[in-house]
C-alpha cells in the first residue's frame, strides 16, 4: 500500500507529549451506566406493581 | 403501472377495565371512544363494505358485512379518521394520507386520541374505574388484535404477481418494523424476545381470513374507491409501532416495493422457501443471523434481503422516481433511513436503540435483566414489555424514554396536535373532516368512499368519493369557502 507509506513521517523532533488518558473510555462507560441505572430507577417509579399478577390479568378477546 | 400510493393504517388498541366486576372489553371501548366524542356522532355508513370479498375473485359464502356490529359505537371524526369498536378493541382508524409522513403524523395523531379518550372515560366511569388501553397486537397467551395497513393498487396487477413478492417482503421487513416481545405463542414455542408481536400468529401464505389461520397475504377486495381501477392491498401482517421510524419506513418502503411490484421492476426472483415457517424464524432471531431457504437455491438472512429489496428501490428510484410514493424528498428520505437501519442490523444492532421499536424494548430489558439478574421467563420482563405500549403517557415505558430523550423524533409534536382535528390536506380526507367540522348535524352517515347530507329538504344526498386523490384541500377549499350550507355545497358539486 504504497499510498500509506508515503504518510509515514520521520519521527518529530519535538518531543512528543503523551496525551492519551487510558482510563478515559472506562469513565464514559461508567458515565453511561449511571445514567442507564438512573433511567432505570425512574421506569421502576412508574412500573406496575406486582408483575406477575399485573400480566396474568391482561387478557384480550382475539381481534383481526 | 405503478398508482399513487394513498395510505391509512388501522390500529386495534388492546383495551383494559380496571375496578369493574364485569371488565367488559366491549363496554370498556364504547365508554372510550363516547367519552371522546362530545359531539353528535355520526354514523358510519356500511353499504358498501363487503370484507367478504376475496382479490383472488371470489365470494366466500357466510362472510357478512359488518352489520352485526351496527349497534356498536362507530364515530368518523374532523380528521377524516374513523373511530369505532371492533371485535371487543377500540379501533382507530387514520384517515387516508398520500405518503409516509402525512400517515405517521396522522397515527400519532391517533395514540393522542386514545389518550385523550381514557381522561374523557374517567369522567363517566365509576370511582375506582379505570379504562386502560395498549397499542400492542397480543396479549402473551394467544390472543391477537392487529395493526393493519391500506395501500391503493392498481386493478390490473395479477394479484399471483404481488403475492410472489410480497412474501419474501413481509417476512424479512419485521427486522426493520418489528415491535418486539417477550416469548412466544400459538404453538411456537420460542422462550426469550422475539422480532415481531404478530409473526407466531400466521399460519397460511395467501387467504381471506383476519382473525383466524391468518393469512401472511391478505386478500380481502374492499377497495373503498372505483373498482374498475383500484384495489386495496390490505396488510394484517405488521406490528403497532411506537417509534417514527417505525411507521415511516414500515409505510415508506413497503409504498415503494409496491410500485416496483406494479411497474414490474424486480429484475429477480426473491421468493423464500416455506414462508410460514420462515417468518417465524427470522422473527425468533434477535440477533438477525438466522438464514432462510430461497427458491432460487442458496441461504440469506433477513437483513440481506431487505439489501437486496434496497438495492433495487435505489435503482428504481433513480431510473423511474419516486412520484407515487410520497416523492423525491419523501421517497428519498425513506432510503437513506431504511439504509442507516440495515447498516446498523449488520454492524451494530444495539446502536439502533431509540430509532425502531424492537431494539429499542430489547434494549430497556436487557438492562432490567443484566441489573437484577433476572432470567428470560421472569414475569418483570412480560410488563416492561407490556407496558411499553401503555398509552397513557404518564405510564407508557416508550412514553418515559422519549421524555428523557432516548428515542429519535420524526415528528413536530405541533403537527400531531392538529392532525388530531384536522385532516390530512391531500387526498379526499380533507372533504370528509372539512364537511364535518363545518356542518356536523348535516353529516348523516359517512363512509370511506361517500358522504350522506341532509340539505334540509327531502331526499338525503350521497356524495360518492370513488377518487382517493379527489376532494383534497387544493381542489376544494375555495368550494367550501363559498358554501355557507351543504344545500349549496351539494348544487355546486352537481354543476
Amino acid at each position: 500500500m504504497p499510498e500509506r507509506e508515503r504518510k509515514q513521517k520521520p519521527a518529530p523532533d519535538k518531543r512528543v507529549e503523551e496525551t492519551v488518558d487510558v482510563a478515559a473510555p472506562a469513565k464514559q462507560g461508567e458515565a453511561i451506566k449511571e445514567e442507564l441505572d438512573e433511567l432505570l430507577d425512574e421506569i421502576d417509579s412508574v412500573l406496575e406493581s406486582n408483575a406477575e399478577e399485573f400480566v396474568r390479568n391482561y387478557v384480550q378477546k382475539g381481534g383481526q | 403501472m405503478a398508482v399513487p400510493k394513498v395510505c391509512g393504517i388501522e390500529t386495534e388498541y388492546g383495551v383494559v377495565l380496571r375496578g369493574a366486576s364485569d371488565p367488559n372489553p366491549v363496554l370498556a371501548s364504547s365508554m372510550l371512544i363516547n367519552g371522546y366524542v362530545e359531539h353528535r356522532r355520526v354514523g358510519w355508513d356500511f353499504e358498501d363494505e363487503s370484507p367478504g370479498r376475496d382479490a383472488r375473485g371470489y365470494s366466500r359464502d357466510g362472510a357478512q358485512p359488518p352489520d352485526i356490529e351496527t349497534h356498536l359505537v362507530n364515530t368518523v371524526l374532523t380528521n377524516g379518521a374513523r373511530y369505532y369498536v371492533d371485535h371487543a378493541h377500540p379501533e382507530y382508524s387514520t384517515p387516508e394520507c398520500s405518503n409516509a409522513h402525512e400517515l405517521l403524523v396522522a397515527d400519532k395523531a391517533g395514540e393522542r386520541i386514545l389518550a385523550r379518550s381514557m381522561q374523557a372515560a374517567r369522567r363517566i366511569l365509576a370511582n375506582g374505574q379505570e379504562v386502560v388501553v395498549y397499542k400492542n397486537n397480543s396479549d402473551g397467551k394467544g390472543n391477537s388484535y392487529g395493526c393493519h395497513e391500506n395501500y391503493t393498487m392498481d386493478r390490473q396487477l395479477p394479484f399471483s404477481t404481488l403475492v410472489r413478492y410480497l412474501l419474501p417482503w413481509f417476512v424479512t421487513r419485521q427486522v426493520v418494523v418489528g415491535a418486539g416481545k417477550v416469548g412466544g405463542e400459538n404453538g411456537s414455542g420460542h422462550h426469550g424476545f422475539q422480532i415481531s408481536q404478530r409473526a407466531d400468529f400466521f399460519e397460511e401464505e395467501v387467504g381471506l381470513e383476519t382473525t383466524l389461520k391468518r393469512p401472511i397475504v391478505n386478500t380481502r377486495d374492499e377497495p373503498h374507491a372505483d373498482p374498475q381501477q383500484y384495489r386495496r392491498l390490505h396488510v394484517i401482517v405488521g406490528d403497532a409501532n411506537l417509534c417514527e421510524l417505525s411507521t415511516f419506513l414500515k409505510v415508506g418502503a413497503t409504498a415503494i416495493v409496491l410500485a416496483m411490484i406494479e411497474d414490474e421492476f424486480f429484475d429477480k426472483d426473491l421468493s423464500i422457501v416455506a414462508p410460514v415457517s420462515a417468518i417465524k424464524t427470522v422473527s425468533h432471531d434477535p440477533t438477525c443471523r438466522a438464514t432462510v431457504e430461497l427458491v432460487e437455491g442458496g441461504r440469506i438472512t433477513a437483513v440481506e434481503l431487505q439489501w437486496e429489496f434496497l438495492r433495487l428501490a435505489k435503482k428504481y428510484a433513480d431510473e423511474t422516481g419516486l412520484e407515487h410514493c410520497g416523492g423525491e424528498e419523501i421517497g428519498g428520505d425513506v432510503l437513506r433511513r431504511w439504509e442507516e437501519v440495515l447498516t446498523g442490523l449488520e454492524t451494530d444492532i444495539p446502536s439502533l436503540d431509540g430509532k425502531i421499536d424492537w431494539v429499542t424494548k430489547l434494549n430497556l430489558i436487557q438492562a432490567y435483566v443484566d441489573r437484577d439478574d433476572l432470567s428470560w421467563d421472569d414475569a418483570k420482563l412480560s410488563l416492561l414489555d407490556l407496558q411499553y405500549h401503555d398509552v397513557r403517557p404518564e405510564k407508557s415505558l416508550y412514553e418515559h424514554l422519549v421524555r428523557a430523550g432516548k428515542v429519535e423524533r420524526l415528528l413536530d409534536e405541533n403537527d400531531v396536535r392538529i392532525a388530531i382535528s384536522e385532516p390530512p390536506e391531500t387526498t379526499r380526507a380533507y372533504f370528509r373532516g372539512t364537511c364535518l367540522a363545518k356542518w356536523p348535524d348535516a353529516v348523516v352517515a359517512a363512509n370511506w368512499d361517500s358522504l350522506i347530507l341532509d340539505v334540509g329538504s327531502d331526499p338525503l344526498r350521497r356524495v360518492p368519493m370513488m377518487e382517493p386523490l379527489r376532494g383534497t384541500k387544493a381542489h376544494v377549499e375555495a368550494l367550501f369557502a363559498e358554501c355557507s350550507t351543504p344545500a349549496q355545497l351539494v348544487d355546486r358539486l352537481a354543476q
